[in-house]
């Protein structure tokens, strides 16, 4: 079968991580059903066409229209089911970010494609495309296999190995002309709101991050997070919880329904480690949870643990670490 | 103006791991214990159409597509402040295949008096397909504003704040479009009183079947949906999770700072 790779993100230079991701994931279906791998490169992304096929495509189409460089996803939609109807039936890998989610219920409806959304796994089984992914909160996994010709799996970033990018791999690579639908533009930007979390350090590129939870029981403590981050080059996060309670904004919130982070410490305190929670944490090195019960789920995910009132515990933790940095 | 949300009835998320159990052969969670909740999104869509009624004056319409016992979270729904449900019959099994869910719900979106704005909550919190809302725009040819956590009325149509790769963005849309919406500061669901709940008792729930919706009942089931689920089960975590000895908080920090070093983490 072939398989369609939607490419997008990135300066154009080379695909993003999910994007290679999505290729190394795409050899092996298209491999196993003895197809070939179509990425689409939509906007600033043409600019990495060739190495595209560097990191497993065997063809590329670059789609280039002014729509499509701010990010209008009437627009990528309309793009991606031009492109996915040029190519045939196929099995379509959708980047997991904001845009993905976005553009691929409205795609697949166009394209009368079942869709997978958040697949941790894609793999064909007996023939067909099966692809596997957490439900009811990661509490348990459901593999599920679409009907149709046409058949779409959005991934979850940092789940797939891509390939090495090998210079020596040839491919074709085609422009493909597209014009927006009348829809496109119905939703106008008027602002962009630049995040403000009073951290010097982005949150997703941090390589450290400390986050609070509910147990944190107030918004005071969130300083003390800030300033053992502070002493570790890191980022304060949050969870759900702690932004539902109005104690930090939203832009801080880790999880399923937030942020994804992977630095190299993570450090969790008063959280409980709801699996939504933990999702947005897979790609962390080192877990550390500091809570007070000792059967909470997060030290099912930790690798260090420390079973204690968080009050007794961040002080000393900043005295220490300012010993041992200062 | 009139205000859809669309509302899902789901087991807690909330319940914890151990409590939680599965029927592999229906591929389903086991209800056990635990109780049956609006999906956590939903709640956070039902009360931004709330806000927005106290606000400018709306009428409040809270769909679901689900088993009669779905009639208790509609019931919940009327208690925190909407105005009519409507439950449209459906066997669990199709109520969790989105594109037959979209199609049912478009379909009865379109038998209410014209609505300006249909909101939903950004996944369900159960099997969290996330495709309901972006079906639902396609099935009713209105544009979809996705990942929204606060939005007002704004001149004929509506200023949004939403969610992107790039950070938030305000938006402006026309009137007639669907959006979902996430949590925020501003966005958490009220508790209903013990008055309103019981008011919300004598309410009546309007009952469609696919026939009054025009759909024939094979359209309407799990079979003509565009997935199938092969198989439920629960994934093995094996903890490697070392405890950090000491007898009081300041003991463990400092072992925990040794134990970060040796691991050379910082
Ligand atoms: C569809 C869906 C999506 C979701 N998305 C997200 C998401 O993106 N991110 C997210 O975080 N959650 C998400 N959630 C919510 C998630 O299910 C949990 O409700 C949430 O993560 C709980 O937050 P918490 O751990 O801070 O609070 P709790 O679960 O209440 O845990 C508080 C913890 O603090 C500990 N504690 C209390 N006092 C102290 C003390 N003095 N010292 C030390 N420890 C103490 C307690 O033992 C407890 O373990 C989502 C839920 C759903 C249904
Ligand atoms: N059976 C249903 N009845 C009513 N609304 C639903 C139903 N299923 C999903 N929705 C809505 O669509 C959103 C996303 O659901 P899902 O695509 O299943 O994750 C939910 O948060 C609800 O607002």
């Amino acid at each position: 079968m072939n398989v369609i790779v939607l490419a997008w993100g990135g300066d154009g230079s080379a695909p993003t991580g999910p994007v290679q991701e999505l290729l190394g994931a795409a050899r092996r279906l298209a491999g196993a059903g003895g197809g070939s791998v179509v990425a689409a490169a939509f906007g600033p992304a043409a600019g990495a066409a060739r190495s595209l096929i560097e990191y497993g495509a065997d063809r590329v189409l670059t789609v280039e229209h002014d729509a499509l460089a701010a990010a209008d996803a009437d627009a990528y939609v309309d793009a991606a089911e031009a492109v996915c109807k040029h190519v045939g039936d196929a099995v379509v890998l959708i980047p997991g970010d904001r845009l993905g989610w976005e553009t691929a219920p409205r795609l697949a409806h166009r394209l009368d494609a079942g869709l997978v959304t958040d697949a941790i796994d894609v793999a064909v089984e007996d023939g067909r495309v099966v692809a596997t992914k957490p439900v009811y909160g990661g509490k348990a996994h459901a593999k599920i296999a679409m009907r149709g010709a046409s058949q779409a799996v959005l991934v979850r970033a940092r789940t797939q190995a891509p390939l090495a990018p090998d210079a020596g791999r040839s491919g074709e690579i085609e422009a493909f002309a597209f014009e927006p639908g009348p829809n496109a533009g119905r939703v106008r930007v008027v602002e962009y709101k630049h995040e403000d979390t009073g951290d010097e350090v982005r949150l997703e590129e941090a390589k450290v991050v400390v986050s609070g939870g509910r147990g944190l029981g107030g918004p005071e403590p969130f300083q003390q997070l800030a300033e053992i981050a502070g002493l570790l080059g890191g980022a304060v996060g949050a969870s759900l919880a702690a932004v539902d309670a109005g104690w930090v904004p939203a832009s801080m919130q880790i999880g399923q329904t937030g942020k994804s982070v992977a630095p190299d410490l993570y450090i969790a305190v008063g959280i409980s480690g709801a699996s939504q929670h933990v999702a947005g944490i897979s790609g962390a090195k080192t877990i550390v949870a500091i809570n007070k019960d000792a059967e909470a789920p997060i030290f099912r995910v930790a690798h260090l643990g420390v079973v204690a009132d968080y009050k007794d515990v961040l002080p000393a933790l900043a005295e220490e670490l300012r010993r041992v940095k200062g | 103006m009139h205000i859809a949300v669309c509302i899902k009835q789901i087991l807690d998320p909330e319940i914890s791991p151990r409590a939680f159990k599965i029927n592999r052969e229906a591929k389903l969670a086991e209800q056990a214990g635990a109780s049956l909740v609006i999906g956590p999104f939903d709640l956070n869509a039902l009360e931004v159409a709330i806000q927005l009624k106290e606000k400018h004056g709306a009428k409040v319409t809270v769909l679901t597509f689900g088993e009669e016992k779905a009639q208790d979270a509609l019931r919940r729904a009327l208690a925190m402040g909407a105005d009519e449900a409507v439950l449209v019959a459906g066997d669990g099994a199709a109520s969790r295949e989105p594109s037959v869910t979209a199609k049912v719900l478009a379909a009865a979106i379109r038998q209410l008096e014209p609505v300006d704005l249909v909101l939903c909550g950004r996944q369900s919190g159960e099997w969290d397909y996330g495709q309901v809302p972006g079906l639902l725009a396609e099935e009713l040819g209105l544009p979809l504003v996705p990942f929204v956590p606060r939005l007002d009325v704004s001149g004929d149509g509506f200023r949004l704040e939403r969610e992107s790769d790039a950070g938030n963005v305000v938006v402006e849309a026309p009137k007639g479009l669907v959006v979902s919406i996430t949590n925020a500061q501003d966005n958490n669901p009220r508790l209903p009183k013990v008055r309103d709940i019981m008011m919300a008792n004598r309410k009546p729930i309007k009952k469609l079947g696919a026939a009054d919706l025009g759909l024939d009942e094979a359209s309407a089931s799990a079979s003509a949906g565009r997935l199938e689920v092969l198989d439920l089960f629960i994934p093995e975590v094996d903890s490697e999770c070392e405890f950090v000895e000491g007898d009081d908080g300041a003991e463990k920090a400092a072992n925990l700072v040794k134990k970060l070093l040796e691991r050379k983490v910082i």
